[in-house]
């Protein structure tokens, strides 16, 4: 038999996520405010898990508009209450609740565009460490390619779309006039924070995939291979230059994990 | 139970870091919530790695849920513990409350009913806690929007009896006392001559919303707005009997430029002055 603060606890639980009636046990100097006071507390937790979300997907609140975002995040919550209490990081569902919300069906990038907002939120928290350094890449450019690797930084994240996200997201930034793209095609994003600023960058075709293969630790050769496989235009040594200068790496690994298996 | 100084401090929010960095104000500590330094790296850590070396740090949890009914979680304390072995607070406290329920998280300070069972739980859990952490913790009186029909403690003793078994210490919130006590029609004056107050280490003070509920008013603990006049009367009430301890001031939402916050926290640091002891100079402390 559960106790009764087992009891409180799983009826709040019930009541503030799915409206279900409040709570038995409860008392006030007026027994009559018993329901309005406990309206106190869910509301309470909806606003924060609402705002909570708000934080972390900015542009998504403004592509929808204030109402539908609210009734959006409402419905996630429901759902998908935090598993956690460290919420700089709650949501990391919310995008894949859009892409199967039947509301938002007439924005097909959405989902995508959460995706990106969500890979910020973990570049910004992820681990520090320095930026790969030209002569340290020197130092093994000479070898054969299928002998080293590139290490990604700790706070790389690929968000690939079939949408133009990257334009989306960033004609929805505070200060920027969203308006009708010239040439709507699919675009990756590659979010990095080489030091304390996250960046986001549009890959150019195939560096997706390089860094993507990079990051399953395959040799250098191997992940361009893989890079030439999903864009002919794939340029090694243009896509080594462009990693250099946008921090995409954090070093170098002299034992990939394709040696040997390969040759 | 803590080592913060007898000083007023601030709960610190990124957007002040610089008016802080730039102008190093004369504040006796920092506080932040340790839910939001538990990523791996990045500015929030960077901030606080630079201000924790300039300013003594209270590390204050919002996410242990001591007073659930279900056992703690063991992964929260051990992100708990990484941020206090990380940064190394002079004091680390939580709150009589709880907020996860299985494993849903929800986001408010909720409250328990006051019972034998409930008292042993939580002592429990504040045992294992300062086990987990090797130290001791404070523990925050709550704010309360309604009571439980079958708590047979008042809230004080119940905190006292904590404080007894588990040698934890206590952080009596004056706002919270005065919320509470508005909203159950209860006096606050009665309620802090009833507070154990050789076991609080530490004060807030924040401020409150009021709003009403059939004509009468009622008070929800927001920290948006400046402490009310008459929670600073009970913080001087507390002082005048306790000498100086460790004061803070909070506000969390809607939060101002630095400059008023740093007015409230020297309203407290002059309350703090007004009653300060005549201490021996230090070299006959050492003798005695």
């Amino acid at each position: 038999m559960p106790d009764l603060a087992t009891i409180f606890a799983r009826e709040t639980h019930a009541a503030v996520l799915s409206g279900a009636p409040v709570p038995a046990g409860l008392t006030a100097r007026d027994p009559t405010q018993v329901a309005r006071r406990f309206a106190v507390y869910r509301n309470n937790v909806v606003v924060s898990l609402v705002e909570a979300l708000a934080t972390r997907f900015p542009v998504i609140r403004r592509l929808v508009g204030e109402d539908f975002f609210q009734a959006t995040a409402r419905a996630f919550i429901a759902a998908n209450p935090p598993r956690s209490p460290v919420l700089t990081v709650y949501g990391d569902a919310f995008p894949g609740f859009l892409a199967g919300f039947p509301p938002a069906a007439a924005l097909p990038y959405l989902a995508d565009v959460a995706r990106l907002e969500a890979a910020r939120t973990h570049a910004y928290h992820a681990a520090d460490a320095e930026p790969l350094a030209s002569d340290t890449l020197l130092e093994v450019c000479a070898r054969d390619p299928g002998t080293w690797g590139l290490v990604p930084h700790p706070a790389l994240r690929v968000v690939a779309s079939r949408h133009p996200i990257l334009s989306i997201w960033r004609m929805n930034q505070p200060g920027a006039t969203p308006g009708p793209l010239a040439n709507p095609t699919g675009e990756t994003a590659l979010v990095a924070r080489p030091a304390l600023d996250v960046r986001v960058v549009l890959a150019e075709p195939g560096e997706g995939a390089f860094v993507i293969a990079c990051a399953g630790g395959a040799s250098f050769e191997t992940a361009a291979e893989a890079a030439l496989a999903d864009a002919p235009a794939f340029d090694p040594s243009r896509a080594l230059a462009r990693i250099l200068a946008h921090g995409l790496a954090a070093g170098i690994r002299l034992d990939p994990t394709d040696t040997g298996a390969q040759r | 139970m803590t080592r913060l100084p007898n000083d007023a401090g601030i709960g610190f929010k990124a957007l002040h870091y610089e008016a802080i960095i730039e102008e190093r104000p004369a504040l006796g500590f920092l506080e932040v919530h340790a839910e939001n330094y538990m990523g791996a790296g990045g500015p929030a850590h960077a901030r606080l790695g630079r201000l924790r070396a300039e300013y003594p740090l209270s590390v204050h949890g919002v996410g242990l849920s001591i007073g659930g009914p279900g056992p703690l979680d063991e992964t929260h304390l051990a992100r708990v513990k990484a941020v206090c072995d990380r940064y190394a607070p002079e004091s680390f406290s939580e709150h009589l409350a709880w907020s996860t329920h299985e494993d849903a998280f929800l986001n408010d300070l909720l409250p328990l009913p006051y019972t034998g069972e409930t008292l042993s739980r939580v002592c429990d859990h504040v045992d294992r806690v300062q086990e987990r952490l090797g130290r001791k913790l404070l523990l925050e009186n709550p704010s309360t929007y309604l009571l439980f029909e079958a708590s047979t403690f008042a809230e004080t003793d119940f905190l006292g009896e904590i404080a007894r078994r588990t040698g934890c210490g206590l952080l009596l919130d004056v706002n919270n006392v005065f919320v509470s006590a508005t909203n159950h029609e209860t006096s606050p004056e009665a309620y802090l001559d009833a507070f154990p107050l050789d076991r609080v280490g530490e004060i807030h003070l924040g401020g409150h919303a009021r709003e009403e509920i059939d004509g009468g008013p009622f008070l929800v603990d927001a920290h948006g707005t400046p402490v009310a006049d008459p929670v600073w009367a009970l913080f001087e009430r507390v002082i005048a009997r306790t000498g100086p301890l460790p004061t803070l001031v909070e506000w969390d939402n809607d939060v101002p430029d630095f400059p008023v916050l740093q007015w409230e926290a020297a309203h407290a640091r002059s309350v703090l002055r007004r009653h300060e002891r005549p201490r021996l100079p230090e070299r006959e402390l050492a003798r005695a």
